[in-house]
């Protein structure tokens, strides 16, 4: 059986047709699975799309944690699966504590939608395993709490094992550090603002995203690296 | 016995408040000169039964660091109808 990325849909998901699309492109399967579900159905991969899960209630990706398939999202990350969260899917990653620190308002006080330049830190992860660090590309962000921010102690730890894994080259948003994307300790998860699955047709003006999201269908098993 | 409880969270000093900037900023156009600090949260109130004061605020301290707060960014100060402290 073909390896498969299951795209978790959360009341308030709106990204998630855009990632299956983006992966079926690349030559990858994809399949929407429901945040009330308690089970990945044997998917070989996890995205948590952007979006405003349960209406981004008390805070961004506050509540999603409560859904019956993080549990399992959970488990899957713990066993080493690749799990990526975009916008929205990256800030609940980080109120469900897969990956440290917290996403605040833009320090500007905008939301900000607009094509912006990424450069990859670390072709480790598995959002990057197939693209080369130092590459920048060019992908559109789309969010008000974008701006990342940890504890002085997370950011050496982040710094030290390097855990930061995109960084734009003109911070739009305040983040520290330029951080437009980590990873966790075991590289597998990975939490990110930019969208690259906007950024896969030539007709959406940047294709800077497919690099990525191959990355994820090579660590799924689907594509050679 | 049931208590009454007031919630207050807010960002956490050091950590940029743009709203509360933002509010600032716009102060002075109405004359109201000479105010700093702005700091924009959040107030949460409701009731809990708990067997007394203390085990009421434990609770929801508790509440408060693994939901209603992110601890990363925002601090929270804990009220208890007939508790006394603060």
């Amino acid at each position: 059986m073909a390896s498969r990325v299951g795209v978790v849909v959360f009341p308030g998901s709106n990204c998630e047709l855009d990632v299956v699309e983006a992966v079926r492109g690349l030559g990858g399967e994809a399949e929407l699975l429901w945040h009330g579900d308690a089970s990945l159905g044997g998917v070989d991969a996890v995205v948590l799309p952007g979006g405003f899960a349960h209406g981004d209630y008390l805070r961004p990706g506050a509540i999603a944690r409560f859904s019956p398939i993080m549990r399992a999202v959970d488990a899957f990350a713990s066993d080493g699966g690749p799990v990526i969260g975009i916008c929205n899917g990256f800030q609940v990653l980080c109120e469900s504590g897969l990956l440290p620190g917290a996403l605040q308002k833009n320090a500007g006080l905008k939301f900000l939608c607009k094509p912006v330049v990424v450069r990859v830190e670390t072709d480790t992860t598995a959002l990057t395993v197939d693209v080369r660090v130092g590459r920048e590309l060019r992908i559109p962000i789309n969010h008000f709490e974008g701006n990342y921010t940890c504890l002085p102690d997370t950011l050496a730890e982040l710094r030290a094992d390097d855990r930061i894994v995109l960084r734009y080259t003109d911070n739009p948003n305040g983040s520290v550090d330029d951080i437009a994307g980590i990873c966790s300790a075991g590289r597998n998860v990975v939490g990110l603002m930019p969208h690259p699955e906007r950024a896969c047709h030539p007709l959406l003006g940047s294709t800077d995203g497919a690099p990525l999201l191959r990355s994820l269908l090579v660590r799924a098993g689907a594509l050679a690296a | 016995m049931r208590f009454a409880v007031l919630v207050e969270t807010r960002l956490r000093d050091g950590v940029a408040d743009p709203q509360g900037a933002t509010i600032e900023r716009s102060l002075p156009a109405l004359g109201f000169d000479g105010v700093s600090g702005v700091r924009v949260g959040k107030a949460f109130r409701f009731t809990i039964e708990s067997d007394d004061a203390a085990a009421a605020r434990a609770e929801v301290a508790d509440m408060c660091k693994r939901f209603l707060t992110n601890p990363v960014i925002e601090d929270a100060t804990i009220s208890v109808e007939g508790d006394g402290a603060t």
